[in-house]
């Protein structure tokens, strides 16, 4: 089994703290192209990446916290900055029905949406891994409805986390910009041919101005040629998509269809390694902090990495061995680089940010018991549901979280398998 | 021959690693290749051709284009037709009956 590649953030760090978090690369003789810091939020961020990316057409309907996204995206088609076909749809479903036209013609696409909007989209997004359509989504993470909310967490995309599209989680307005811009050349790879979604938690990022180092227009061609489609939909070379398969030949299809999901991890970790070269940051399927001699950690997705590594960096500096695993591919699930990523560690607090109603534990725990009990390993975990509809994580919680893990690592003793965090009780 | 030139029937009966991607079909009217004709039960559409009058209001009506035309009659299709009953139902000399099978 290939390992692909875990970052590394190595700790007590002198970064002072508001220093962008971006690492100079130290590759071998590799040159990063030079960029431009800019003040962007993370909408902002995507919608030049998508700029930039030379996306042939975008559909998308606008919905709080994603709309700045479609908002910026429509003036650059306005002020002629993009030769692209910007389609204003009725509604989400509309919009990801007309991304799968869209890409089946062979043009890159690109929609964005959020909370209701993707839950309105649910039945399309299976429609467009089924038709293997490498559309890119941006999802500016917020809650379900009701009651009524537009603020962050991720009962969105947790709600259609098994629609078969490879699901990334960013944690800061630099890691959606990066993540898609590479998304495009990730679902495009022809061995993948699936859309990809690029997650950042609502409001968190998607409003928030950070500063962020852009590449310049040539460099992300010169990255992502453009698209070279398997097959088209096309009058010349007529082919019929979508038609009926009954008992004899579904299974067949949808078996297909999961391999490329599983094996697009490979994918992930090429084009990752390819960015690398070209922008200096590192990315890759998952991001560990302190893990060699962690004893407790916490293993978390997007903006609460932020906290919790700032947090555990405070707690190190004290003495305490805690560490931090952060997710950035979480669909296709990482099995081997989890495991790998888990070390020594004696216990793990999960952090969910979604409730799976009646389900014994969140969805993110869900998945890390299993392989955890696939491999036959007994680690200690436990789960943390927090931040439901906006509900900030402060670094006193996150330091609570990192304690009880340390307590359940000492005494080998679970309370709670499911802790909520930041509820009023 | 290549794998694309091969009748559609005989390609879908591949393992799942030679399935064509996302079950695109690249051979256009395949699916005539589907006999839906085992759809049918109980009964299938009989012509008289004695009384027949050649109006085609059967190969109008016919949901599944399952009624051939030639110069000179037309005939039932029995590999594609499911058995509904329409052309019987519309002929104006009741001249298709619907015989049990």
């Amino acid at each position: 089994m290939v390992l692909h590649t875990v970052k590394k953030v190595y700790y007590p760090s002198k970064v002072p703290p508001f220093a962008p978090q971006v690492v100079p690369y130290q590759g071998e003789g590799v040159t990063v192209r030079r960029q431009e810091v800019v003040g962007y939020n993370g909408d902002e961020a995507v919608a030049l990446a998508v700029k930039q990316s030379k996306v042939d057409v975008v559909a998308a309907y606008p919905i709080t916290p994603q709309t700045i996204i479609v908002e910026r995206f429509s003036e650059y088609v306005a002020d002629g900055e993009v030769d692209t076909e910007f389609v204003c749809l009725e509604s989400e479903h509309s919009a990801a029905s007309a991304s799968i036209g869209a890409s089946l013609t062979g043009a890159r696409v690109f929609t964005a949406t959020a909370s209701q909007g993707l839950a309105l989209m649910h039945e399309v997004l299976y429609t467009a891994s089924g038709l293997r359509c490498p559309i890119v989504m941006a999802v500016a993470n917020r809650a379900l409805s009701a009651p009524l909310n537009i603020h962050n967490d991720r009962s969105d995309m947790m709600g259609s986390r098994d629609c078969g599209w490879i699901q990334i989680y960013a944690e800061n307005s630099q890691e959606a910009y990066d993540w898609t811009i590479q998304a495009f050349k990730i679902a495009e790879n022809t061995t993948v041919q699936l859309p990809v979604t690029v997650n950042f938690d609502g409001f968190v990022i998607s409003h928030a101005m950070e500063t962020i180092n852009t590449l310049a227009d040539e460099d992300v061609t010169g990255f992502l040629p453009s698209r070279k489609p398997i097959f088209t939909i096309d009058p010349e070379h007529p082919v019929t998509v979508g038609s009926l398969f009954l008992q004899e030949y579904y299974f067949e299809i949808k078996r297909q269809q999961e391999e490329a999901l599983q094996k697009s991890a490979e994918v992930v970790d090429q084009v990752a390694k390819e960015y690398c070269a070209l922008s200096g940051r590192e990315y890759g399927i998952l991001e560990t902090c302190g893990m060699e001699d962690a004893e407790a950690a916490i293993l978390c997705m997007g903006s609460t990495a932020g906290t919790a590594r700032s947090v555990m960096r405070k707690m190190r500096a004290e003495g305490k061995k805690v560490g931090l695993i952060k997710l950035w591919l979480y669909r296709p699930f990482p099995v081997e680089e989890i495991i790998s990523a888990l070390g020594n560690v004696k216990a793990l607090a999960i952090m969910d940010m979604a409730l799976s109603f009646g389900a014994p534990v969140g969805a993110l725990c869900s998945d890390i018991a299993t392989i955890l009990q696939l491999r036959g390993n007994n680690l200690k975990i436990f789960d943390v549901i927090y931040g439901l509809g906006g509900r900030d994580i402060r670094p006193a919680e996150i330091e609570g979280i990192f304690n009880e893990a340390l307590s359940v690592a000492q005494t080998g003793i679970v309370k709670e398998s499911v802790k909520y965090v930041g509820v009023r009780e | 021959m290549t794998e694309d030139e091969k009748p559609l029937g005989e390609r879908m009966k591949l393992p799942w690693r030679q399935m064509p991607i996302g079950g695109t079909a690249f051979q256009p009217g395949s699916s005539t290749e589907y006999k839906t004709g085992d759809w049918r039960i109980i009964k299938k559409p009989v012509i008289d051709h004695k009384r027949c009058i050649m109006c085609l209001l059967c190969w109008i009506f016919c949901p599944d284009v399952s009624i051939t035309r030639s110069p000179d009659q037309v005939e039932i299709d029995y590999y594609h037709c499911k058995g509904c009953g329409i052309c019987s139902a519309e002929c104006p000399v009741r001249c298709i009956s619907m015989v049990e099978e």
